[in-house]
């Protein structure tokens, strides 16, 4: 028996939350007291996997995986699951892992908890916390199938640093056309920005900045923070900022360390979207604008006066702590 | 092109979260129930179809009674006909299996779902019900188009879009793009008055063992009250967010 990790590489290299996978996954095999698998596709360097656990990394190399596709990657994770005798998988919880991993449940015929903020409170029966009514609430759940998917939440366990010796195995999986029947004809990205999927931090503008010319200063806020640039619904609906910059409940979730937000008054349906961030950071000239309830600092007073200063002071910090 | 939409019924986004009997249940009361708003993205997309291209449209909840007014709210925007799977929506697996029964009972060429619900955000019965029928199946999907049995859809991906062509038969978890915001059907009058007419039927769920179970539901901590720092002494924040919360 085993636990695996699903290690996602993008361009051959692991993001943050491939780590926290592996930490959460190296947990998990200690309470059950089994060793931890971690497989990856398509990867670069994978040293850096040791330094969290991962005793066992299983490498698959293929060309025809060169892209995402979930079908076929859910079936070379079932492969390695099957493969591994693997009882708990672990998956992210970024767009590919949430695309592939309730095809692997049903080909494993487990039972998958997604959204899991927390380390099973029991691994016999096992129960584990998640997220649940858009991040106003959690539910406790017991997954009863002998075989259980986990997707875990971004930024939420964190990361473990376990160094371990790691041994490498490769493994071909059987890939078959029918893997492929979803064909991808394009991929459209801003190459080189962050994305708030990925970011650390994000800085978000709402309607009182007043006009998409206004941006400027957001966007230089978020260069000194190295942060994703974000945006409320109306901005978003206005055309003001493009619609992949939209975060709230129909939009992006943010599960950041850091969301600051300008301009925006705190409407519900944002608050649902960003609820998941760590520290949020509320500048508003409005001192009633609901957003300062659910803020931990807050500035009231003029974006255009604040966020200048703020931009000035930060470049300032960085200076000093170079 | 037979379409079926899958329907939750959800608490209105603006709805207080309690939980009563030792926080083993949802407290209901004074709460609004609304149709998911994931699922009304792709509702209006099957309208779309209906009415570019005769498509019919059938919408279906796993759910008891009390979730008959959410479906008559399809109805009224313009559905044909609705199938209540007369079970409590336990798990997910338990939910996608029972939706798969009525898409194999009405050999339906596309399955539209929101990728998920606002109350249990799961986001597993859109890639699941596909697996089960062996459907292709696209997520997060921002765009969707229907030639025939040619599909072109697009979802979102970390940082942009990708694009995808497929044959029907397919399952999206569909989400805002599908349709914009603005373009949203709500019903009207005539709508209304006709959903009383339409085929609403209940059928019975099939056996199967919920894969999870529900525990108990938790609220988070009470937040405490914001820290302000005054405008003129915006370094103060910076400070704050080094040494305190340690985020920079």
């Amino acid at each position: 028996m085993s636990v695996l990790v699903f290690a996602e590489s993008t361009e051959g290299k692991f993001k943050k939350i491939a780590f926290e996978a592996i930490s959460y996954g190296k947990k998990v095999a200690g309470l059950m007291n089994t060793s931890l698998s971690v497989l990856t596709v398509n990867a670069g360097d994978t040293a850096e996997l040791s330094n969290y656990g991962a005793e066992k990394i299983i490498k698959v190399t293929n060309d025809k995986l060169a892209t995402f596709n979930a079908k076929a990657y859910a079936d070379v994770v079932s492969q390695v699951a099957e493969k591994e005798n693997a009882k708990v998988i672990i998956i992210d919880s970024r767009a590919n892992g949430l695309y592939l991993a309730p095809i692997v449940s049903v080909n494993l015929n487990a039972g998958y908890a997604s959204n899991v903020v927390a380390a099973p409170s029991s691994t016999s029966p096992f129960k584990v916390k998640r997220n649940a009514f858009s991040n106003k609430a959690f539910s406790n759940i017991e997954i009863n199938t002998p075989i259980k998917v986990i997707g875990l939440a971004k930024n939420s366990f964190g990361l473990i640093e376990n160094k371990v010796n790691s041994s490498d195995e490769t493994f071909s999986p059987v890939l078959e056309d029918s893997d492929f029947n979803v064909k991808s004809t394009s991929v459209d990205t801003a190459k080189g920005k962050v994305t708030i999927a990925d970011a650390d931090i994000v800085v978000s503008g709402g309607r009182g900045l007043k006009g998409p010319e206004n941006w400027g200063m957001i966007e230089e806020l978020a260069e000194v923070l190295g942060a994703a640039t974000a945006c409320s619904k109306p901005v978003s609906d206005l055309g003001w900022r493009p619609h992949s910059e939209h975060v709230g409940q129909t939009g992006k979730p943010v599960a950041s360390n850091l969301y600051i937000a300008v301009g925006i008054s705190g409407a519900i349906q944002h608050l649902a979207g960003i609820n998941s961030s760590k520290v949020k950071v509320v500048i508003n000239t409005d001192p009633e604008a609901p957003f300062f309830k659910a803020a931990d600092y807050g500035i009231v007073g003029d974006a255009f006066d604040v966020v200048p200063k703020l931009i000035e002071k930060l470049k300032e910090f960085k200076a000093q702590n170079a | 092109m037979k379409i079926l939409v899958c329907i939750s019924h959800v608490p209105d986004t603006t709805s207080k979260i309690n939980f009563t009997d030792n926080n083993t249940i949802f407290d209901t009361s004074g709460v609004q129930y609304v149709i998911n708003p994931y699922d009304e993205f792709v509702l209006t997309r099957a309208m779309w179809f209906k009415e570019k291209q005769g498509a019919s449209v059938t919408v279906v909840n796993v759910g008891n009674t009390t979730t008959e007014p959410t479906l008559r709210k399809a109805l009224a925007i313009g559905a044909d006909d609705a199938i209540r799977v007369n079970a409590d929506p336990t798990d997910g697996f338990y939910v996608a299996k029972q939706l798969a029964e009525v898409a194999k009972n009405g050999n339906y060429d596309l399955i539209l779902a929101g990728k998920e619900s606002i109350d249990y955000n799961g986001g597993m019965v859109p890639g699941m019900l596909a697996s089960i029928l062996n459907y292709n199946f696209i997520n997060a999907c921002i765009a969707l188009e229907v030639e025939g049995t040619n599909v072109k859809a697009s979802k979102e991906i970390d940082g942009g879009k990708e694009s995808f062509t497929c044959q029907l038969p397919l399952v999206i978890g569909g989400q805002k793009g599908v349709v914009e915001e603005k373009d949203l059907r709500i019903p009207n009058m005539r709508g209304i008055m006709m959903a009383r007419k339409k085929p609403l039927s209940v059928v019975e769920p099939v056996a199967f063992e919920p894969t999870t179970t529900v525990l108990n539901f938790e609220k988070p901590d009470a937040k405490s009250a914001v820290k302000l720092v005054d405008a003129d002494n915006v370094g103060e924040l910076v400070n704050l967010l080094h040494n305190e919360a340690k985020v920079i």
